[in-house]
């Protein structure tokens, strides 16, 4: 097993080296010079050059990296164009937002669809399969962007029940465990909580149905074993497609959570990104992906590491 | 929704009996006779010929501002489905606004498509070491959740439809190489591939006789549930503002700039919105129709 973590370990530093690079790369594509952003348009050559000096835009490409790596690897992502603020500070609030949204939401979408994804499979073609699949298909088919429009126009605009935009009462954008700030939680993590919804229903059934056609499970409820008892196998057979399903899904939930940031006004990382593209402010753009992606790249790597923990099956592989 | 790209990336085991022209006549045959699939083909088409035909078939202009008649509500008089923020009318722009939706969800997955297939039957075909180098090398998409990979990369490239299409194009890229190198892996071992290359055909010949009728197939059925997905993503990319530029109607567009509306004018300003969800959900049923037609072994 020890061994197995260390092999997975290793084999996902160099994905995560790529990531970096990828970043890096991600302002060198962007249209313009970069030091735009710094100098006024009508500087003097010699004030230009000496920018470029001092910033290092006069290095070649791979030295640059290196040198931009050995910072960031350090804990220093470069400062906001923006607000002048350390690009490093303004990622961790933004991105504990996010994770707090995410997980909200992952832990609603995935339970509600290993209910309904598990009832489903077991009454194949019943009234639930049937609720189940057309829920599975209109949570992949919903823009999200316009479910977050259209509940904010029902529970907010018509019934006024709850808040519409922001983090917490009166713009707040530091996270109290409250009831106060509960209820801005409640539309955004149900908007995004639609996203994981129809893919963890459809492939929890998929797999319960394919389990219970399965001879063993014949053969198990011949030998007169109880449907409990059966159950508890179907579990253990199902978990551990199911958790590397999930744990993607709460990868691309914490990525894919910009728009509906956007469309609550929440102050999390896709905000944050919004703003930063909007302001042509790269180093809080390339910190931000950054921080996000290696966010994904370690939450893959835990996948990696539980599944044989709880399928004896891998382990042998 | 990369979210929603996180359908699985393994292709099943191919079924490769060597297919007739009834092949694809059954495969037609079952299509037509699935209600649902037929009614979400006449929806796209539908779609699709308002859009074409919009200059004919309305009469009123998309551009055509007004200060007096800002946001009436659905059902006013002359303008059936109200106005937008700037007094265009909701028809007009949603009609015209297929035109674009359509174009930008639909572009990105056919040049993958064509990509993906050429690198994936390449590294499928040539095998060893540079199959090994270009698939580690797609790997890499892989660390990134895809919607924010493309929102990076047309955020960095800046506002416009090439630079949204491009990003759309370069995350769906991986994808469908994945597909068709492990189809065209498949189906390179087979033993009269061996036939073939021992009577003496070239590896030209081998592909285009023995490996495309194989491996278009799967990759065209994954390629088809891929642009619900892209159409979501492409106009999702213009609510953000990364998109088609205004005034150009655009669904995703549309549903940004009528934001500021929703206490006003909620249905006017939803309607955008349930345009890409209808067209979305019909691609993604179509996909459904399309595959399990294609599955059926005879």
């Amino acid at each position: 097993m020890g061994f197995y973590v260390l092999r997975r370990v290793i084999y996902a530093l160099p994905i995560a080296l790529s990531v970096t690079v990828v970043c890096f790369l991600l302002v060198h594509i962007a249209p313009g010079d970069p030091l735009n952003a710094v100098a006024p348009a009508d500087a003097p050559v010699e004030v230009i050059n000496a920018l470029k000096v001092a910033y290092g835009f006069d290095q070649p490409l791979p030295v640059q990296y290196f040198r931009w790596l050995g910072r960031a690897l350090a804990g220093d992502l470069g400062t906001s164009v923006a607000t002048g603020r350390p690009v490093l500070a303004e990622v961790m609030t933004a991105v504990v937002n996010t994770i707090l949204l995410a997980v909200f939401a992952a832990v609603l979408g995935f339970s509600l669809g290993a209910v309904l994804g598990g009832m489903a499979g077991y009454r194949h073609k019943g009234i639930v399969d049937r609720i189940a699949t057309a829920l599975s298909v209109i949570g992949v088919s919903v823009p999200h962007y316009w479910l977050g429009m259209v509940l904010t126009i029902i529970f907010s605009s018509k019934l006024n029940w709850l808040p519409a935009m922001g983090a917490g009462p009166g713009g707040s954008k530091e996270w109290l465990w409250d009831a106060e700030h509960l209820r801005y939680l409640v539309l955004p993590v149900t908007t995004l909580a639609v996203i994981p919804l129809g893919i963890v229903t459809r492939t929890i059934r998929a797999l319960v149905a394919d389990i219970l056609s399965k001879d063993f499970v014949q053969a198990l409820r011949a030998k007169g074993m109880s449907d409990r008892a059966v159950f508890l196998h179907v579990v253990k057979n199902v978990a551990p497609t199911a958790l590397a399903v999930m744990g993607l899904q709460l990868g691309y939930l914490l990525g894919g959570s910009i728009l509906v940031e956007t469309v609550f006004a929440w102050p999390g990382s896709g905000f944050l990104l919004n703003t930063a593209i909007f302001q042509r402010d790269l180093p809080l753009l390339q910190g931000t992906i950054l921080i996000l992606c290696m966010i994904f790249v370690l939450l893959n790597l835990l996948v990696d590491i539980i599944q044989p923990a709880i399928d004896p099956r891998m382990r042998r592989s | 929704m990369s979210d929603i790209l996180a359908q699985t990336t393994t292709v099943p085991a191919l079924d490769l009996k060597p297919r007739s022209n009834n092949y694809w006549i059954g495969v037609l045959r079952r299509i037509s006779r699935d209600r649902l699939t037929v009614i979400c083909a006449t929806v796209l088409l539908a779609l699709i010929l308002i859009a074409l035909l919009a200059p004919w078939l309305i009469p009123a202009d998309p551009y055509k501002t007004s200060m007096i008649r800002r946001l009436l509500p659905v059902g006013s008089p002359g303008h059936f489905l109200g106005t937008d923020e700037l007094g265009r009318d909701m028809i007009a722009r949603l009609a015209y606004g297929g035109r674009m939706s359509l174009l930008i969800g639909v572009m990105p997955v056919l040049i993958a498509f064509v990509i993906g297939s050429a690198v994936g039957i390449f590294a499928g075909f040539a095998g060893g070491r540079i199959n090994m180098a270009i698939m580690r090398l797609l790997d890499v998409f892989y660390a990134f959740p895809s919607v924010l990979l493309a929102v990076a990369i047309s955020g960095a490239l800046g506002q416009g439809t090439t630079n949204s299409v491009l990003a759309l194009t370069l995350i769906f890229i991986p994808q469908l190489t994945r597909i068709a190198e492990s189809a065209t892996t498949q189906v390179r071992t087979l033993e009269y591939v061996d036939a073939a290359r021992m009577s003496g055909a070239s590896s030209l010949t081998i592909i285009r006789v023995h490996i495309l009728g194989n491996v278009l197939g799967p990759i065209f059925v994954y390629a088809t549930g891929l642009v619900s997905v892209s159409m979501i993503l492409a106009s999702g990319l213009s609510f953000l503002g990364l998109g088609v530029k205004p005034p150009e109607p655009e669904w995703g567009l549309m549903l940004n700039t009528l934001r500021s509306a929703i206490y006003l004018n909620p249905l006017v300003a939803a309607l955008p919105g349930a345009m890409i969800f209808i067209t979305s959900m019909c691609f993604n049923l179509m996909a459904d129709g399309i595959r399990s037609a294609m599955e059926v072994n005879e």
